[in-house]
């Protein structure tokens, strides 16, 4: 059985419907990537899996457990943690403080702490003590990491971490990818940088208006079919 | 001086309008919510105080200490019940919920407990003085004062050096990304409402002793709190007291100059640092 499940998972915005039908399976250690344009529903996927947005508890079941249902904050504890679109830093937290708060209310076993956070992104430690959000883009991006891997989640997953950064800035964000998967964590990767994308997923979810148009492994996906899924037209 | 003293009396009495403020601007830092119930919860607790020392025979000391969990589990309760489902994005419904809740305990206080004025019992404390060099102090208003240095030191350890501050300010920059670090919103707003009545309970103390207190009283103490923390700059705890002790200050010099000046020269004085400094202050740089 996967680790992580959606089942014919649907998301509405009002009466707006923004998912119709998805499903997906991550396995553990795996690493997929979802891509998509924008408006594909990528986002309402990750905010459908992190409890943000509420659905049937039927749809997203966690190692067996049916979590559909739950908020944000009891998703969390299972062993789901978001790194959000945006980055999301707290303002009035300092770059420690924002990490600590990863780990809110619980002492959690495992690889991730302060220490083996400042070991992945060095430059944390040297400006631990300045705002958040005093920090250039990748600096935050490395933060809002951070701060989700100190719960020690089983599944991390990952909205747009290149978003409005610069290429050497996203490869170095990148880099981080291996260590966060040999620490056991199962990752969720959505990007609109399919090259990257590729280089780091397992697998790839391909989405277009709320529906998955194709899956498959980096090598046997070509760019004909991707082009096809990604805009509903062929090349 | 007679100046000098009547400025240490001002500054003493800020001291308690800080207490009456602190509270309310706890709460405002970390939901924007503005409890116009604040007074009357403090009216509230002060007849809680009466009750205790009457029912029980305890000095008003031991009594507040009573009373300070029961209000505690109060603003929890209310919070998690009734004010939770108030916000959102619309700044009106707290507004409109508090304000019907401060005339609903303003008459069931009438209806428990008359119209009738009433005192804390004090005994020797309330004519108690120190002399510090031909100033004579009095020693309630100086408990006051320390009181309120006291509150507002612990409110900002607990805001800037415990993991629950943390999750104080965390929440009220981004609830939803606080809930994705295993916040509960709801349940930080709850603790945080609960804390500020406790701050209530001495404040409720200190005014009981002080003063008479009936029923009625407790919109122009929210007035005084409002314009302590609107001065302050809203939500900092710090400018909380300068705001209390420039209102008692002004008060104070107001009533030295004509006994009928006392209240208008406060008003007068919050007028005039808004005039100046729109944001107050000491103004938190995120809003």
């Amino acid at each position: 059985m996967s680790l992580l499940n959606t089942q014919r998972l649907t998301a509405h915005y009002g009466d707006f419907q923004a998912l119709f039908g998805v499903d997906i399976a991550l396995n553990q250690g795996e690493t997929i990537a979802i891509i998509g344009a924008n408006g594909a529903g990528k986002t309402t996927l990750m905010r459908s899996l992190s409890g943000v947005l509420k659905n049937d508890p039927d749809m997203i079941t966690l190692e067996g457990r049916r979590i559909g249902g739950m908020s944000a904050d009891e998703v969390l504890p299972l062993g789901l943690a978001m790194v959000p679109e945006g980055r999301c830093l707290f303002p009035s937290l300092s770059v420690e403080e924002n990490l600590l708060i990863g780990a809110y209310g619980r002492k959690v076993e495992g690889y991730w702490s302060l220490a083996t956070i400042y070991d992945l992104f060095p430059i944390l430690a040297e400006r631990r003590n300045n705002p958040g959000t005093a920090l250039s883009g990748g600096q935050q991006q490395m933060v809002a990491i951070g701060r989700a891997l100190m719960s020690n989640p089983k599944v991390l997953l990952c909205d747009e971490i290149s978003l409005g950064l610069a290429p050497v800035v996203i490869k170095d964000i990148y880099a981080a990818v291996p260590k966060i998967q040999e620490s056991g964590a199962s990752l969720i990767v959505v990007e609109q940088d399919i090259g990257q994308a590729m280089k780091v997923a397992d697998r790839v979810y391909c989405m277009m208006e709320g529906q998955v148009t194709l899956e498959g492994t980096p090598d046997n996906l070509s760019r004909d079919d991707i082009h096809a899924a990604y805009f509903g037209v062929s090349a | 001086m007679i100046w000098v003293d009547t400025l240490t009396q001002g500054i003493l009495l800020g001291g308690l309008y800080a207490l009456f403020a602190a509270g309310l601007s706890l709460v405002f830092g970390i939901m924007r919510l503005v409890n116009l119930a604040h007074g009357d919860f403090i009216v509230m607790a002060a007849y809680l105080i009466l009750l205790l020392v009457t029912l029980l025979g305890l000095s008003p000391f031991l009594a507040a200490a009573i009373a300070a969990p029961l209000m505690y589990g109060v603003g929890w309760g209310l919070q998690k019940h009734l004010l939770n489902r108030t916000l959102g994005n619309d700044i009106l419904p707290p507004l409109l919920v508090t304000f019907g809740l401060s005339i609903a305990l303003q008459n069931a206080l009438l209806e428990a407990f008359s119209a009738d004025s009433q005192r804390l019992p004090t005994g020797a404390i309330s004519t108690a003085s120190i002399d510090m060099g031909g100033l004579t102090l009095g020693v309630l208003p100086l408990l006051t004062f320390g009181s309120a240095v006291a509150v507002i030191v612990g409110l900002n350890q607990l805001f800037y050096r415990t993991e629950l501050g943390r999750a104080f300010r965390a929440t009220s920059d981004d609830a939803t990304t606080a809930s994705l670090m295993g916040i509960r919103p709801s349940n930080i707003f709850a603790k945080a409402t609960a804390i500020a009545m406790l701050v209530v309970t001495l404040a409720a103390l200190y005014l009981g002793m002080r003063s008479n207190f009936d029923p009625s009283i407790g919109p122009a103490r929210l007035i005084y709190a409002f314009q302590a923390v609107i001065i302050g700059g809203l939500g900092s705890l710090w400018g909380t007291l300068v705001g209390g002790i420039i209102i008692g200050l002004a008060q104070t010099v107001g009533a030295a100059i004509n006994p009928e000046w006392q209240i208008l020269a406060g008003h007068v004085a919050f007028l005039i640092v808004l005039m100046l400094r729109p944001r107050g202050l000491f103004p938190r740089a995120v809003d």
